[in-house]
């Protein structure tokens, strides 16, 4: 049905809005001729929309592209934001930039793919879309082509993002609500417009959009799942406003540990805006996490009544096997358990760890395998990565022997597989 | 009893199997390349190479390394003899207390053995998980510069380069 829909839309999107204009090329604008206060408010907006997380390569320039984004219809690579005349956006002029992030529409006239979310950036507003264009087209202009994308047909038409956009994108600048207060109303701006947490944290149709009757209820990027930040939240200690606002800043708060994967390089750049805006977003996904009820604090409590894991004899079985409770002593003791060394450099006991808990168990495959980066805002141990010193198997070993230990959330099944495939999105340790 | 592949012979040892690969290493085999620098698998002293790809041997538990390559520093050459790598840090004069050093090597050596014309940034990236405290970094990096470079050309024991003095 997905697909009919999006065909027939597709054509009737073909006819009459699979084009829209093209507007004219200009030259580079002088990096002079931007003011100095308005490229300074571009530079904050740019760390809360995470501009250069997506749109810089992995050792590549800034803003210069050419990073690949895995989708279910192929892989998108993040184009070259730079001022570059040839292979960036330097002929773009203001309304070209406007429109792109207000409509999805390039310069040339040809629609954007949704994996660049302006279902989120048109609730923007136009004066802070200006201080973004002033943002970046005072950046250090990077000459780099960006890949094409690898989308299979009929994928890799663009003119059926007109259809899809029919059927799920409306295009508009969020208004206050009168009922909300002026933190929440910043908050829910941030939030729904440049900060575009939905995109990663709300489930995608079977054609890409988000599930607006499911907004915020769990989705997915880059491997890792990025857990509810609504009622449904799995979290095993339910979190307050304040325990955001420490997460998203400081990328570490006890008792819910290291922003970890793709979280790192969104609280690195929140550490580096406005604490009032950092406490905005915080308020409004507190609000939409809701209160901690009664229920979730039991089921916290249940989950936590384990302070210490239960006992297993390292040296049960054969002595030579590599068993769960066997790795777990001589790889993870040392900084997880209260009694290790290293506990008081930001090792959690795993009771508390949300990805022990979670249903997904892509995430603790990624951080076991990849570590955790010290959070920028303080120097800190780092938490190292196993891929290399760690096979599949034993991975799987130890994820099982973890979940069996310190939660008690029915078993994860199929480790091994997710480990294999967790290993090809996964960076080196 | 569990027994080590080390440096491609058997080892038989005592520790149990959830003693960090480390202490095995100095206090049972009696390879004193790989260091102890911290135990917390933050500094690098202790790499060695599993299966060809660096570990950090602190965090390490036997346990997991049945069936499995372990090489260390010995492994790679003698005082007579060194290797390739080796000789890089040697000809590059990169070691100034020299603590780091050994896991310095082993860390160059699994990235060559994976990457044998690695970029400039790659070598940063890739060394970066190992501390120096004395700051030969850039004799360090010069080092691993000329081990790659000593693929293509037979130069490895040439004068120190110009770029590790500035």
């Amino acid at each position: 049905m997905g697909v009919l829909t999006l065909v027939l839309l597709g054509a009737v999107g073909f006819i009459f809005f699979s084009r829209q204009p093209a507007l004219p090329a200009v030259q580079p604008p002088s990096t002079a001729g931007f003011d100095r206060a308005l490229i300074a408010k571009g530079a904050e907006l740019a760390l809360i929309g995470n501009c250069n997380v997506c749109h810089t390569k992995q050792d590549g320039a800034p803003y210069a592209g050419g990073r690949p984004l895995k989708t279910p219809f192929g892989t998108i690579y993040a184009t070259n934001i730079t001022p570059d005349a040839d292979t960036g956006i330097g002929s773009w002029s203001e309304t070209a930039f406007l429109r792109a992030m207000h409509e999805g529409v390039r310069r040339d006239g040809a629609h954007l793919y949704p994996a660049f979310p302006y279902d989120h950036f048109t609730k923007a507003s136009v004066d802070d879309l200006r201080a973004l264009y002033a943002f970046l087209m005072t950046r250090e202009p990077v000459r780099a082509e960006t890949p094409n994308n690898a989308l299979a047909f009929p994928w890799s038409q663009r003119a059926l993002i007109a259809g899809w956009k029919l059927l799920y994108f409306k295009a508009g600048e969020l208004k206050p609500d009168p009922t909300l207060s002026a933190e929440l109303n910043r908050g829910a701006y941030l939030v729904e417009g440049l900060a575009h947490c939905g995109a990663c944290h709300t489930p995608r149709n079977r054609l890409g959009a988000e599930t607006n009757a499911r907004y915020l209820g769990g989705g997915e990027i880059d491997g890792w799942h990025a857990p509810a930040l609504n009622a449904a939240s799995p979290a095993p200690v339910p979190w307050t406003s304040e325990q955001l606002f420490g997460y998203l800043r400081n990328g570490f708060v006890p008792p819910h540990g290291v922003a970890a994967g793709p979280m790192q390089p969104v609280a690195n750049n929140l550490g580096a805006v406005s604490e009032q805006d950092v406490k905005a977003i915080a308020a409004y996904i507190g609000a939409m996490l809701g209160p901690a009820t009664a229920s979730r604090r039991q089921a916290a409590g249940a989950s936590t009544a384990h302070a210490t894991p239960r006992p297993a004899s390292p040296d049960a079985g054969a002595p030579d096997s590599a068993d769960g409770a066997v790795i777990y002593a001589g790889a993870c003791a040392l900084c997880h358990e209260p009694t290790g060394q290293a506990f008081s450099a930001h090792g959690i006991p795993l009771t508390s760890s949300k990805v022990v808990a979670m249903a997904d168990a892509r995430n603790l495959t990624h951080v076991i395998l990849e570590g955790i980066d010290p959070p920028k805002a303080s120097p800190a141990a780092l938490m190292p990565g196993f891929g290399a010193a760690l096979t599949d198997r034993q991975i799987a070993v130890l994820m099982g022997y973890l979940r069996s230990t310190f939660s008690d959330q029915p078993a994860w099944s199929g480790l091994e597989d997710t480990v294999r495939g967790a290993r090809q999105s996964a960076r080196e340790p | 009893m569990l027994t080590l592949n080390v440096n491609g012979r058997p080892h038989p040892v005592e520790a149990e199997a959830a003693t960090p690969l480390l202490y095995v290493l100095r206090d049972e085999i009696g390879l004193n390349g790989a260091k102890f620098g911290c135990g917390l698998g933050q500094c690098g002293a202790c790499t060695v190479l599993l299966d060809d790809r660096p570990v950090l041997s602190c965090i390490t538990p036997i346990a997991v390394t049945q069936g499995r390559q372990i090489t260390t520093l010995e492994g790679l050459g003698s005082i007579d003899n060194p290797g390739p790598v080796q000789r890089a840090f040697i000809a590059e004069q990169a070691a100034q207390c020299g603590f780091c050093i050994a896991g310095m090597i082993m860390r160059a050596e699994g990235l060559l053995r994976r990457n044998s014309q690695p970029s400039e940034k790659e070598i940063r990236t890739h060394m970066s998980a190992n501390l120096c405290r004395c700051g030969t970094h850039m004799r360090i990096l010069a080092a691993v510069r000329r081990a790659a470079q000593a693929e293509r050309s037979a130069r490895v024991d040439a004068p120190p380069s110009q770029d590790a003095r500035r």
